[in-house]
């Protein structure tokens, strides 16, 4: 049996569905381990509900099947997205996200590749995870593989040298096997993007690097997610860069563009509040 | 009956209140973070200063570079991160940026060891230490408490040179009294003792004093040091050590073997070979969980600083 009718691809509308539940999964693990970074797990919700439950050729079985689809959580600290996602399409038990930074866990603070199987980079010192991608890429390549590439990393993440290093190197070995995902929230830790470190005009900047640049208005809205994905999938020629505009802290009223969720747990009235919110 | 100690601030925070001092005290520091300055506590001087505090963004490598120019232009850059970050990140460029040329850039690494907890092993910084002794003539700090980190911090400033200071997250135990007086390469004798002596720095301070409380009880009378400046160590206190007590123990919160361990061991088989057995990190990368817990786990307590003078004293 091919791995593709394993994982059975949601549409639209249930991918919508599953996105409630995504986030509803992420407030109560960090609420539960009271320590975590919400906003932006929330704000990337769409992206990794749309590549876990459709785009990604996966088998949560057999996390190890060779010719398998790589993600990789380049902004390590969304990893309660991940792992919701992760559980959800039968890598782990969902009950096994109660343990989220608990000792002697799988469900690590950040992901780790020698804790939890499906993880495919340990991630957590931000900008390191495209040039991994780019290994995994252009290792298809020379062996003549199918499996694409996804990277997702946050705008914050960007400031980071290393991301400019991989994607002139991904522009360069013409990667259109590879995608990465700007999750452009506006936010990083010490603030709003633009008065720590302004990115200024992103689309120009990747496609100055030789990239396919995809920008979607709304990164939370689903059908933008979707669209963008099967788009990238037609390009040849190109790495494509999905630039996701998204709201930090999305689908919870007190965290939406509310900075002080980055890294901070919710109380337990707040956790109440927000579960009231998610359905 | 257990040893009495009162928690004080935690070391960044006592860094953060420091740095407003410092920077009031001397017009041409500059501070520098890598969009962490809400936990390395360097928000503390951007409220007070904020016209010499660059935010770089989250670019360590490139904040290193800055620090170096900022000296060229006469200033004293204070550069923090996370420990594991502004080391692992900032390392060549700590390397050919500061430490060749030998300037007086202030490198801060908060959230040090395991003790930051939940955010698990890619935060964690067990090698820093290492890191940085590695490199010749770079002064390394690791004060244990909220007084010896205030006065580190101002020493530094007054240093000339390359300096590294590593703080934590937790609440630290006060060990220091105000007006105790630090001195960069002279170890502090904290409790005296004859049959075997802990060196210790940061968090296993307190640890290794609650070990020669519980021993004394056994009749073990045991000796502790701070040797809060790795380097450069403190040799003639190593010596005089190994030489009265003919034992000796390190602990600290770092792996064994780059960080405070070896260079007291190195110090040991030169000057005084007595028997030794370290208190770190043990050869792997730790996890998430609670701080006390993670302490626990990975034995770095009072109770395995005594298994371990235990240990020794079968071997003198
Ligand atoms: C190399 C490195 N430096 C600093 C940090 C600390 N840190 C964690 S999250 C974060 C901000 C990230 O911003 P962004 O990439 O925009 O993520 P988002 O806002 O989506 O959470 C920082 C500075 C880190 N994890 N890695």
């Amino acid at each position: 049996m091919s791995a593709e009718t394993l994982t059975k691809k949601l549409s639209v509308d249930e991918l919508i569905k599953e996105a409630v539940t995504v986030r509803r999964d992420i407030i109560e693990m960090i609420a539960h381990a009271n320590s975590g970074h919400p906003g932006g797990s929330l704000s990337a919700t769409e992206i990794v509900t749309a590549l876990y439950f459709n785009i990604l050729n996966h088998d949560p079985k057999n996390p190890h099947w060779e010719d398998r689809d790589r993600f990789i959580l380049s902004k390590g600290h969304a990893c309660p997205v991940l792992y919701s996602c992760m559980a959800r399409t039968g890598y782990f038990p969902v009950e096994e996200l109660k343990t989220f930074r608990a000792i002697n866990s799988r469900i690590q603070g950040h992901p780790e590749v020698r804790k939890l199987p499906g993880i495919e980079a340990s991630t957590g010192s931000l900008g390191q995870g495209l040039s991994i991608g780019i290994g995994l890429a252009l290792g298809a390549k020379l062996q003549g593989k199918n499996y694409r590439t996804y990277v997702l990393t946050g705008d914050g993440e960007l400031d980071e040298g290393q991301v400019w290093e991989s994607a002139l190197c991904a522009g360069h070995k013409a990667l259109d096997n590879l995608v990465a995902i700007v999750d452009s929230n506006k936010f990083q830790l010490d603030g709003a993007v633009k008065d720590i470190m302004p990115l200024a005009s992103l689309p120009d900047k990747w496609n100055a690097f030789g990239w396919n640049v995809i920008e979607i208005e709304d990164g939370n809205n689903m059908q933008q997610v979707v669209d963008a994905f099967e788009k990238a999938e037609t390009v040849k020629g190109k790495p494509t860069v999905i630039i996701a505009n998204t709201i930090k802290g999305k689908g919870v009223s007190y965290m939406e563009n509310n900075n002080e969720f980055h890294g901070a747990a919710p109380t337990p009235e707040q956790l109440a509040q927000a579960l009231k919110e998610l359905v | 009956m257990a040893l009495e100690f009162k928690l004080g601030k935690a070391t960044r925070d006592a860094y953060g209140e420091a740095l407003v001092e410092v920077g009031q005290e001397h017009k041409n520091v500059v501070v520098l973070d890598s969009d962490l300055s809400k936990s390395t506590k360097s928000i503390e001087f951007a409220k007070k200063f904020p016209e010499r505090f660059v935010n770089c963004g989250i670019s360590e490598a490139n904040m290193i570079g800055m620090a170096a120019g900022f000296v060229g232009s006469g200033m004293i850059p204070f550069a923090s991160s996370f420990a594991s970050f502004i080391m692992c990140k900032g390392f060549d460029q700590i390397r050919m940026s500061v430490a060749n040329p030998h300037l007086n850039v202030k490198l801060v690494g908060s959230h040090s060891g395991i003790s930051l907890g939940e955010d698990g092993a890619s935060q964690q910084s067990i090698e820093d230490i290492g890191l940085a002794c590695s490199l010749p003539q770079m002064t390394v700090l690791v004060p244990c408490d909220e007084t010896s980190t205030k006065s580190l911090t101002h020493l530094m400033a007054k240093h000339e040179g390359p300096v590294y200071l590593r703080t934590g997250r937790p609440k630290a135990a006060t060990i220091y009294k105000d007006g105790d007086t630090f001195e960069i390469g002279k170890a502090k004798l904290l409790r005296d003792g004859k049959d075997v002596t802990v060196i210790a720095i940061g968090l296993l301070v307190i640890e290794a004093l609650i070990a020669a409380d519980q021993l004394e009880a056994e009749g073990i009378s045991v000796r502790v040091v701070d040797m809060f400046c790795v380097k450069p160590i403190d040799i003639d206190m190593i010596a005089k050590c190994a030489k009265e007590t003919g034992a000796i123990i390190t602990a600290e919160e770092h792996l064994i073997g780059a960080g405070l361990s070896g260079h007291v061991a190195q110090v040991v088989a030169q000057t005084t070979p007595v028997p030794m057995e370290y208190i770190g990190i043990d050869d792997t990368y730790a996890e998430s969980g609670k701080p006390d817990e993670l302490l626990d786990k990975y034995g770095l307590r009072a109770k395995n600083i005594v298994d371990a003078i235990h240990k020794v004293l079968k071997r003198k």
